[in-house]
């Protein structure tokens, strides 16, 4: 079977090499590196800007968007052919090619937020290594952990007073430069689709501004979402821990913690929505306005086929709904919980009506094609790029984030 | 008094000064700019495709899968021939069943979803054939948008994939606005129509030019004046596929209406 065959439905005229040759892990691509992208802003938010209120989500967004990172990475390789060649996109990058910037940008981004993360978590790591040094009989395990945290010191070992100050300055040096690095990952993607010239729907000199805009609005709800996840959780604990050891923080000083944090955050959220959302709604009406050759097929696309994927989620749900939560007065943490989930679904549904939506038609404008999501596996490919392949991608930043915050705990007092 | 700190930098800006009008001489070096445009090469490969010529046999497709190895059952190809009924309604139906492997068997349409629309001899208007090949542009977006060079232009012009260095991307298939790229169902690397260029370039026709009993299709050299394909270009009133997309087409096409897509 040729691939894409599994999936694409053809309808009237269309070329018979056409089919839907980017399926839902190039969906998963710009959503995945835009929640990337978006929890390192929000990061950034706090280091460069001194936006005090997000100190706390401020490291947790820094180990995520860093948990996020390899992610970014894992839908590509699902979705090429010979993925055992996709280390020659950095061995032979061809640079007229805007995939061909991916390593570059990539590791460079890489590496800064791998910095910053050093300079945050120097301390935490001397300390731990200092504190198991003491042990004198260590167990295997904290043999280990004593290796990998002397390690991850990299032999600077002094956490004085005026060392400890200058890694804050590079700290905020270094999320000063990620910002407009976070911004060119993402911004680089909506560039791969609206450079694509033979695509109708993709060209659009504003798609980076959109995607860096919708990657900001997503890794700021999905920050706030996982925030309040782990927050709760923090509460569960603290009422165990609580009959132990009374200085921890009570479940009731979290929550409030908690609230102010969230309804802080929610307000950068529904600003880069709100610029979102206008640049969307201007590159359409733009396209009505002016109404080149492809409008007829667009038009039929965007107002008929895709209508309920547009208009009823992506922007019914996913915005509107959104922003009344947020802009209701007294906002809970349940609604933010309600709200973000939806901001996350509207953002995915943009990145699906953008890359299934442009290939929804043909280039020869008399046909259409239609995707059918492979849920249950018959083969590999199906499974790649099917369900339970997204899904893979969609689980693997939790887990990996889980695993970090082993090594770095985010919610431990570093400075 | 002028100091030293002075001095190096007046002379480092007085030397960056001058290497802007310097640079600028060579930039719009005449000779050169002369050069490029002859560029001394002598063969850049065209095709001519005479839709009045063309019957819908599907032969051609037929020896294209055969010659070049793309298997016969895979619904991709990389010639394929589309049929067009202009109605009396103004409507125009196309269709290419299996890229017209086995011809138009039947009279009526493909639309899709495995339906078809009959269409009354008595409704038709006007209806051709149009066959359809990769147009070896000279300002190829596929190339272009190849991140490993995986794909790339011969000093001839015809664009090639490197099925060893492809990592299946498939960023080129969705950079070309005229649909003539897929993924080999068996290499799974991107695959196109190269003119047969392992044909060409040995003095030998393209296999869907041997294989047309009707003297639809043509190879030529645009660089050589005397060659007849060439002569009708230059001559005669030919088009070009979506022009608009700036990607300099080289299939030229004789008898070509607004309703080809």
């Amino acid at each position: 079977m040729v691939h894409g065959e599994a999936w694409t439905l053809k309808e009237f005229f269309v070329y018979p090499n056409e089919y839907i040759y980017w399926t839902i892990q190039i969906v998963m691509y710009p959503f995945m590196t835009g929640l990337v992208a978006g929890a390192f802003v929000l990061s950034s938010l706090y280091h460069v800007f001194g936006v005090k209120q997000l100190k706390e989500i401020a490291r947790f967004s820094l180990v995520f968007s860093f948990a996020l990172l390899p992610v970014a990475m894992l839908p590509l390789m699902l979705h090429l052919q010979q993925p055992q060649r996709g280390i020659e996109v950095m061995l032979t990058p061809h640079f007229t090619s805007a995939i061909a910037a991916f390593g570059i940008v990539f590791t460079t981004y890489g590496m800064i937020v791998a910095s910053e993360l050093w300079f945050v978590y120097r301390r935490h790591f001397v300390e731990s290594a200092l504190a198991l040094r003491a042990i004198a009989q260590r167990s295997p395990g904290q043999q280990l952990a004593h290796l990998l945290f002397s390690a991850l010191t990299l032999g600077a070992m002094d956490i004085g007073e005026d060392a400890l100050e200058a890694d804050e300055r590079a700290v905020k040096k270094l999320a000063g430069a990620g910002i407009p690095v976070a911004c060119f990952l993402h911004g680089y993607a909506g560039f791969i689709f609206g450079s694509v010239k033979a695509n109708a729907l993709w060209m659009t000199p504003l798609m980076p501004v959109i995607f860096i805009c919708s990657a900001v609005v997503s890794g700021i709800a999905l920050c706030i979402l996982t925030y309040i996840v782990t927050m709760e959780i923090r509460k569960l604990l603290a009422r165990w821990r609580k009959q132990n050891y009374p200085e921890l923080p009570s479940p009731d000083e979290l929550k409030s913690a908690e609230t102010q944090v969230v309804a802080m955050t929610a307000r950068y959220l529904l600003m880069f929505m709100g610029a979102a959302i206008t640049l969307e709604l201007l590159d359409l009406v733009f396209r009505g306005y002016t109404a080149v050759k492809s409008w007829d097929i667009l038009r039929n696309v965007i107002y008929e086929r895709d209508f309920v994927n547009i208009f009823v989620i992506q922007y019914g749900l996913g915005n509107l709904l959104p922003f009344i939560i947020f802009l209701m007065p007294r906002l809970t943490i349940r609604r933010a919980v309600a709200g973000t989930m939806l901001v996350l679904l509207g953002v995915f549904m943009m990145r699906w009506n953008v890359v299934i939506g442009g290939q929804a038609f043909s280039s020869s404008f008399s046909g259409f094609m239609h995707y059918t999501l492979p849920i249950w596996p018959h083969s590999m490919e199906t499974f790649k790029e099917g369900f339970f392949g997204a899904a893979m991608v969609g689980l693997v930043p939790f887990f990996l984030f889980w695993v970090l915050n082993k090594v770095m705990p985010v919610f431990k007092e570093t400075h | 008094m002028i100091s030293r700190r002075n001095f190096c930098r007046n002379s480092l800006l007085l030397a960056g000064g001058l290497a802007i009008p310097l640079a600028a001489l060579e930039l719009f070096d005449p000779g050169r700019l002369e050069a490029e445009k002859i560029d001394g090469k002598k063969v850049r490969w065209v095709f001519l495709v005479d839709t009045q010529k063309c019957v819908g046999c599907g032969l051609c497709v037929k020896e294209c899968k055969i010659e070049n190895e793309i298997p016969y059952d895979a619904n991709v190809t990389r010639t394929w021939v589309e049929r067009y009924i202009v109605t009396k309604d103004g409507k125009t139906h196309i269709d290419s069943p299996k890229g017209a492997r086995d011809g138009f068997e039947s009279s009526s349409v493909d639309i899709g979803h495995g339906k078809f629309e009959e269409i009354r001899a008595g409704e038709i208007d006007k209806a051709f054939f149009v066959p359809k090949l990769c147009n070896q542009c000279d300002n190829p977006p596929c190339v272009q948008v190849c991140p490993v060079g995986a794909t790339y232009q011969t000093e001839d012009g015809v664009v090639l994939v490197d099925r060893k260095w492809c990592i299946g991307c498939g960023y080129c298939i969705m950079g070309c606005p005229y649909g003539v790229r897929f993924f080999h169902p068996v290499h799974h690397v991107a695959e196109k129509c190269n003119f047969c260029y392992h044909r060409i370039t040995k003095g030998m026709q393209t296999g869907c030019i041997d294989a047309c009993a009707f003297g639809a299709r043509r190879i030529g050299n645009i660089r050589d004046p005397e060659d007849p394909v060439t002569r009708i270009i230059m001559t005669e009133r030919v088009n070009v596929l979506k022009e608009e997309y700036g990607t300099k087409p080289q299939v030229f096409y004789l008898g070509f209406t607004k309703e080809v897509r």
